[in-house]
């Protein structure tokens, strides 16, 4: 499977990435090159293998639900590029 | 051409832990911005997610009572998309494995019908943050203390066919919700939304028209509108000879419509896959059945048993225990005043009245479940007729206190003495001879239509207190040796 330079805009906006006609041009290329080694690993017989949800044979252990965490804004937002009136500012967005 | 609407609903519930489902921050309700999001929710490096073992126990009690089959296997996903109020750029989530899998429950429609909704599966996962776009110095700003809220999120086939059905359902599950206590259900407060798929075909068609998804649906009101309103939209549109897009659509309770959510709608690409943070979580029969033991009766328990333990109609039952809180109140006023038919007539007609004119809710009602059994008692033993219960109760909403003391004080004891009651009927029949004569010279089937006005004067006299039945028959009796 190979992508081209297309499906590498369309995955840069949507990860909000902003990126140049030629680097995706290239980028389409070397991703393209990947998923060749992936379409060898898609030649491989799966039909009586389950999914794997997590590469380590362990189960999720669960905390009991109690709050642990103090209120820690004002060294956390220190490390904000912008905040007011205790909100975090970004770029504005709206839909 | 006739139409059918087709709905499905995805309901959002938060789940009331206490703590956050991957981070040990409080989720308490209103306290000042972000100060209740920590280094986890604000998926700094290095932070890692350890999951809270109440939101599974929550969720296993809903998907027991929904009697749907529990995921004793289940895995978090991650659901990839860039939004700022979701700062680790995926939400954490179930996809493939949820916790609760296909169920299905009855819901009761008015007019007694009842229609059977399927569950398609319902997972757990992380509420975002709240992005506020008022103008920050021409940015957004952004609240972390919701992010990592846990939340159930219950998704339903398409079985509904209107706005109705919708709505019902919508009930149930929040009826079920708020009597297992794991929510506390307050639409308006966020704790439970609602977006609905909306498709229309026309009546007889198998295959399903192309739906649109309308979000920002905050009470059980809009969800009605906004079907209803989509609904037309996308027949309108189909009638002109055009065609439904497949999009998000935002709902505008203010100007009555919905419209496109994203201006450029991309085809969304979430790339889910496993969450390599978070192992699969398994849970075992013992502890599944540890929990089954913990429920409460459940709505559709409580309402078979209020019909066959008070003799009431399966929809005044279904009424009554829509909400566990009435239902109680209910039961309270039932055994208090041994009046369990009274008792639901006066929960179901004058109180809601009460509360729905005056926009209270149950929770806040000022008259107590004893004060109002008392009220029942003093109408059951003839103290006073059912329209003085009426004035009685309205000084019980004002705080005036139980109802002996209002009828002592306000001096409404009804009169039944016969000798004060003859008094006022020889009194009316003397100022109104010619009514009488009119009376005496009707055809017999027409004098209980005439007796109406004798009894209005009457009680007119006695300023309503007097014992109907008593005047009735003093009446009749003065009137047939006049």
């Amino acid at each position: 499977m190979a992508v081209d330079q297309s499906d590498i805009e369309k995955l840069a906006e949507l990860a909000r990435l902003q990126i140049s006609h030629e680097a995706a041009a290239e980028t389409a290329q070397s991703i393209s090159q990947v998923l060749e080694l992936v379409d060898q690993l898609q030649a491989a017989d799966t039909r009586n293998v389950s999914p794997m949800a997590h590469p380590l044979d362990a189960l999720q252990r669960l905390r009991p639900d109690t709050v642990t965490e103090t209120d820690q804004r004002e060294s956390l937002q220190a490390m904000a590029p912008a905040t007011e009136d205790g909100l975090y500012l970004v770029p504005r967005v709206i839909e | 051409m006739e139409w059918e609407t087709v709905i499905g609903l995805e309901i959002h519930v938060q789940l009331s832990t206490q703590s956050k489902i991957f981070s040990g921050a409080s989720t308490a309700f209103g306290a000042a911005p972000n100060t209740q999001a920590c280094a986890v929710d604000l998926a700094m490096p290095g932070t890692l997610p350890v999951a809270n073992e109440e939101a599974f126990r929550f969720a296993v009690m809903f998907g027991l009572a929904m009697n749907a089959e529990i995921g004793k296997r289940s895995v978090f996903e991650r659901k990839n998309y860039f939004y700022p109020d979701l700062p680790k750029g995926y939400q954490t989530t179930q996809l493939q494995e949820p916790i609760v899998g296909p169920g299905v429950i009855e819901v009761e429609l008015a007019g007694g019908q009842t229609k059977s909704v399927r569950l398609h599966h319902a997972h757990l996962e992380e509420d975002a943050g709240k992005s506020l776009h008022e103008d920050y110095q021409g940015m957004s700003g952004i609240d972390l203390n919701r992010a990592g809220t846990p939340l159930i999120e219950i998704v339903s086939e398409p079985d509904m066919r209107s706005a109705e059905e919708a709505v019902a359902y919508l009930k149930k599950i929040h009826s079920i919700i708020t009597y297992l206590g794991i929510s506390d259900g307050e639409m308006s407060q966020g704790s439970m939304r609602c977006d609905a798929n909306v498709s229309v075909r026309l009546k007889g068609d198998e295959k399903l028209g192309t739906r649109c998804e309308i979000k920002n649906i905050n009470s059980f009101k809009f969800v009605e509108k906004a079907i209803n309103i989509e609904a037309e939209r996308q027949i309108d549109l189909i009638e002109d000879g055009g065609k439904v897009t497949q999009e998000t659509r935002l709902f505008d309770a203010e100007k009555s419509e919905t419209r496109p959510m994203r201006s450029k709608e991309v085809a969304n690409d979430y790339r889910y896959f496993p969450c390599p943070d978070l192992l699969p979580v398994v849970l075992d029969d013992e502890y599944i059945e540890a929990i089954r033991g913990t429920l409460p009766e459940l709505p559709d328990a409580k309402r078979d048993r209020f019909v066959n333990e008070y003799g009431l109609s399966k929809y005044d039952a279904a009424v009554l225990t829509s909400e566990r809180i009435t239902a109680d109140y209910f039961e309270s006023v039932a055994k208090a005043s041994g009046e369990a038919k009274l008792a639901a007539n006066w929960v179901m007609v004058d109180l809601a009245a009460f509360l729905n004119k005056s926009e209270t809710s149950m929770t806040d009602c000022p008259v107590a479940a004893e004060q109002l059994a008392g009220l029942i008692k003093r109408i059951k033993d003839g103290t006073i007729s059912g329209k003085i219960a009426k004035q009685v109760f309205e000084a019980m909403t004002r705080g005036d206190g139980d109802a002996d003391t209002i009828i002592e004080k306000q001096g409404l004891k009804q009169v039944s003495d016969t000798g004060a009651i003859e008094k006022m009927v020889d009194d009316v029949l003397a100022n109104n001879q010619a009514q009488v004569d009119n009376y005496k010279n009707a055809d017999e089937n027409k004098r209980p239509k005439m007796l109406g006005f004798f009894v209005g004067q009457i009680m007119k006299t006695s300023k309503g207190q007097a014992n109907p039945q008593a005047v009735n028959e003093i009446l009749l009796k003065k009137l047939s040796e006049q």
